[in-house]
């Protein structure tokens, strides 16, 4: 099984495709940064709207690292799916549209093996991209626009929030983020996988994954209550940017952030389990699926 | 009507009949400010804002005759009710030309104050009216109420301690009205957590407080004019 | 001789087809066995049920002396294979892909190993470039190498000799040939071609539509001996009826249509005469020589209907 885990591995550095993603990723992140180093100011102004007109604001170092790294994942993690898929969807429809599966199958390994390693590896991809999007987005956001208290920007229901954390309370959270993301990324690839056991060119399920994706996202974004009430809950979408929750720091009476704190942590544990939950359910049709399916590519 | 008249003459001319000691009391007020040429002031402000989660910053508050004024904090971001220059009394009442009208009485706390109003001679200021609390016999403002063309209505509570004889606050309670907040919905694809159900209370949303309390004051010891550009 | 694949009774169903209609067969340590069918008729299903691609409908399939179903593992690990096209990791070398390939088959891999099996066929050469450069050729030698590095008892190849140039083929065939000769392999080769099959099996099996035509060895049905004679007369019902009383009963194929005869060649004319003297009018009195012939006698009739001309 590790033997097979490292071919996996071994694979997938190898093929070009694989690059693309920490390309665009990087190229992504870098036009963020260039575009805040330069002009980061009027973005922040949007933000603030009208808060300026009964506050003096010292923003100068307000678009600091820790900011850029939170807009930067806020609309990447959005794209992210379609990197994971393009690595994952292809990971059983890939070899069966090279005709490698059939050669693969005939192979001492058993076809539960071969999805649970290929998921494993899928699942490292998924982590690498996103620990290449943490040195991108955090660290180097770090090095360009250095350190200073965070201000989230939050709609939370009727109302529109600005959330100040103070930079010592930082750190944790986007490690917190970060895994969270990679179990939300995670669900993706195991989905992803589940529509490539019954493809068999690597296209489909790609475009059927990133499809499935953009159409409950969008549904999740529709801000109708018989939605939020009812359609909502069931679409693991809605978990996707559980990871914010990290950054929705509880406060006091008064409104002051309490160091430490998370505003909701029961519910962003119920997200959590609620992917985790869908990525077993996702693998369990993968292997089932794959286990029933005759070869005849 | 009669009655109405009788009750309004009656207020002119009582106010007529005190508008010398008012003033005579601000000035006696502006003198004790005015042994105060400059000041740095350390201590913490809590914000209060419905929309605004911020952390108690600490800050640093300069001043120098006549005018100047300016609010620092120790870190890079920080957010300071625009009202707040008016922390010091000496931007209320060292602007020169005013009348006063003397108000009657009131009580804050167990303490009686003489309530005066302050209406700006000139038609340009920003103030169209401050109405000061003053406990008499210390010779202390209490609190001040002003209504700006502007920025609304601020008001302010001052509470005096170990400063007490340079008449400089130990806390200031600054309320203030602020602008409703709102972003533009889908921006930011929050991650609901079915919290944000409940209803909002619009009027309550729309006052702010801050509330700053001085630990330290180093007075007339000299503050550079590059503080304040 | 010990049997090495053991099918009985074999059926599968796609979409409502029978694309393996019970089937039956047995190969024999040592055997170069012949899996011949046209397109469609089942070959490539029952080549992928012995590799495990393909889920049976029902049947068993026994190979080295286990039911593959419950020894998938062990037995796979003696097996290779190449089925219809030979596929690699376009991206990788030639070198990387039969790594890869070795170690999926459970052995130890060596760079001597590995570049002693490139040698054999003639890639060590190329050995570092990238499998998405090379011809058909070199990709079906390659191919070849990986079916055999892992040294399986069993040996399966569908359709071999697909895409291959001439000298391809030939030199497949020498190395099936030597496989089972030299190396003592077991090998199920097969081909829509007799000719191929004609050249490298010992024993082989004719299947069509799922079904088993016929099965035996190579020898015996190029032996003159038993050699297919097919006879068309004016009344083939009134033929038949007499040659079932007569001594040429035993030589009597069953068939639809046309007369057939298994015998040999050198009682032709005593048939004729026989035939002449008991008043049955002949239109044709045909011997198959060509085990193609023989095939295509028994997977499509249709081509024999017609009076033979010459």
């Amino acid at each position: 099984m590790w033997n097979l885990f490292q071919i996996e591995l071994y694979k997938i550095s190898r093929r070009p495709r694989t690059y693309i993603s920490f390309a665009a990723i990087t190229a992504i992140i870098v036009i963020f940064q260039f575009a805040f180093k330069a002009d980061g100011e009027s973005y922040m102004n949007l933000l603030l709207q009208n808060v300026q007109d009964n506050f003096t604001l010292d923003k100068g170092k307000a678009i600091n690292g820790y900011f850029m790294c939170y807009i930067i994942l806020n609309t990447l993690l959005i794209q992210v799916p379609i990197l994971i898929a393009l690595i994952a969807g292809d990971a059983i429809s890939g070899e069966a549209n090279m005709g490698t599966l059939r050669l693969l199958l005939t192979k001492p390994i058993s076809r539960t093996q071969i999805i649970l390693v290929k998921f494993a590896a899928s699942f490292v991809y998924t982590i690498a991209l996103l620990i290449w999007m943490a040195v991108m987005a955090l660290f180097v956001s770090l090095a360009i626009f250095g350190v200073d208290d965070m201000l989230i920007f939050r709609v939370k229901g009727e109302e529109s929030q600005i959330l100040q954390i103070t930079q010592d309370d930082i750190m944790w959270r986007y490690f917190a983020a970060f895994a969270y993301a990679a179990v939300a990324l995670t669900v993706i690839a195991a989905l992803a996988m589940v529509l490539s056991v019954f493809a068999e060119n690597s296209i489909g399920p790609i475009i059927a994954t990133v499809c499935i994706v953009i159409v409950c996202t969008v549904v999740s974004n529709i801000n109708v209550p018989i939605i939020d009430d009812n359609v909502k809950p069931w679409l693991f979408t809605s978990y996707l940017v559980g990871w914010k929750g990290f950054f929705y720091i509880n406060s006091t009476e008064d409104g002051v952030p309490i160091k430490g704190s998370l505003e909701n942590w029961p519910a962003i544990r119920n997200s959590l389990l609620i992917l985790v939950a869908h990525i077993f359910i996702l693998l369990g049709i993968a292997i089932t699926a794959f286990r029933k399916k005759d070869i005849l590519s | 009507m009669k009655k109405i008249l009788s009750v309004l003459s009656f207020i002119l001319l009582a106010t007529a009949a005190t508008a010398q000691d008012v003033e005579a009391l601000i000035q006696k007020i502006k003198q004790k400010l005015d042994q105060v040429k400059d000041y740095e002031a350390s201590g913490k402000m809590k914000t209060n804002v419905a929309f605004l989660k911020v952390p108690v910053a600490d800050i640093k508050l300069y001043f120098k005759k006549p005018d100047k004024i300016k609010f620092k904090t120790s870190k890079g971001v920080s957010f300071i009710p625009k009202g707040a220059v008016s922390v010091n009394l000496n931007n209320i009442l060292g602007n020169g030309k005013y009348t006063a009208l003397d108000a009657g009485t009131d009580k804050i706390g167990s303490t009686v104050v003489r309530i005066v109003k302050l209406l700006p001679e000139d038609d340009n200021s920003d103030v169209v009216l401050s109405t000061l609390y003053i406990d008499e016999t210390n010779l202390l403002v209490r609190k001040t109420k002003t209504t700006t063309k502007e920025n609304g209505t601020y008001e302010l509570e001052l509470t005096y301690g170990k400063y007490i004889s340079y008449a400089l606050p130990d806390k200031i309670i600054f309320s203030f009205n602020t602008k409703d907040y709102k972003l533009p919905k889908g921006v930011t694809f929050d991650f609901d957590d079915g919290t944000a159900k409940k209803p909002v209370n619009k009027e309550k949303n729309k006052k702010g407080r801050a509330e700053i309390v001085f630990s330290s004051y180093k007075i007339n010891q000299g503050v550079a004019d590059a503080v304040f550009l | 001789m010990s049997v090495i694949v053991s099918v009985q009774q074999l059926f599968k169903e796609f979409d409502g087809v029978k694309a393996v209609n019970d089937l039956s067969f047995t190969v024999n340590e040592g055997d170069v066995y012949g899996f011949l069918g046209q397109n469609g008729a089942g070959k490539s299903t029952t080549i992928r049920m012995l590799l495990t691609l393909v889920k049976p409908g029902s049947g068993s399939i026994k190979i080295f002396d286990k039911e593959l179903a419950a020894n998938r593992s062990e037995i796979l690990r003696q097996t290779g294979a190449i089925i219809e096209r030979p596929d690699m990791y376009k991206y990788l070398s030639a070198y990387d892909n039969l790594s890869v390939f070795a170690r999926l088959s459970g052995i130890k891999v060596s760079r001597k190993l590995l570049m002693d099996q490139l040698e054999k066929v003639d890639l060590a050469q190329r050995y570092n470039s990238k499998v998405k450069t090379f011809s058909q050729g070199m990709k079906q030698r390659l191919g070849i190498a990986i079916a055999l590095v892992h040294d399986p008892k069993l040996i399966i190849l569908d359709e071999p000799t697909n895409g291959l140039d001439p000298q391809g083929i030939a030199d497949m065939r020498k190395l099936i040939i030597n496989l089972s000769k030299e190396q003592g392999k077991t090998v199920i080769v097969s081909s829509h071609l007799l000719s191929e099959i004609e050249v490298m099996a010992n024993r082989m099996i004719v299947i069509d539509k799922g079904k088993k035509i016929a099965e035996g060895a190579v020898s015996e049905m190029l032996d003159p001996s038993s050699t297919i004679v097919q006879l068309e007369t004016t009344n083939n019902e009134k033929a038949l009826n007499l040659l079932h009383q007569s001594q040429w009963n035993a030589f009597v194929e069953p068939s639809a249509g046309l007369i057939k005869f298994r015998m040999n060649k050198n009682e032709i004319p005593s048939l004729a005469a026989w035939l002449i003297q008991n008043d049955i009018g002949i239109i044709a009195l045909q011997p198959k020589h060509s085990l193609e012939e023989y095939f295509l006698s028994l997977t499509n009739p249709e081509n024999h209907v017609e009076p033979v001309s010459n």
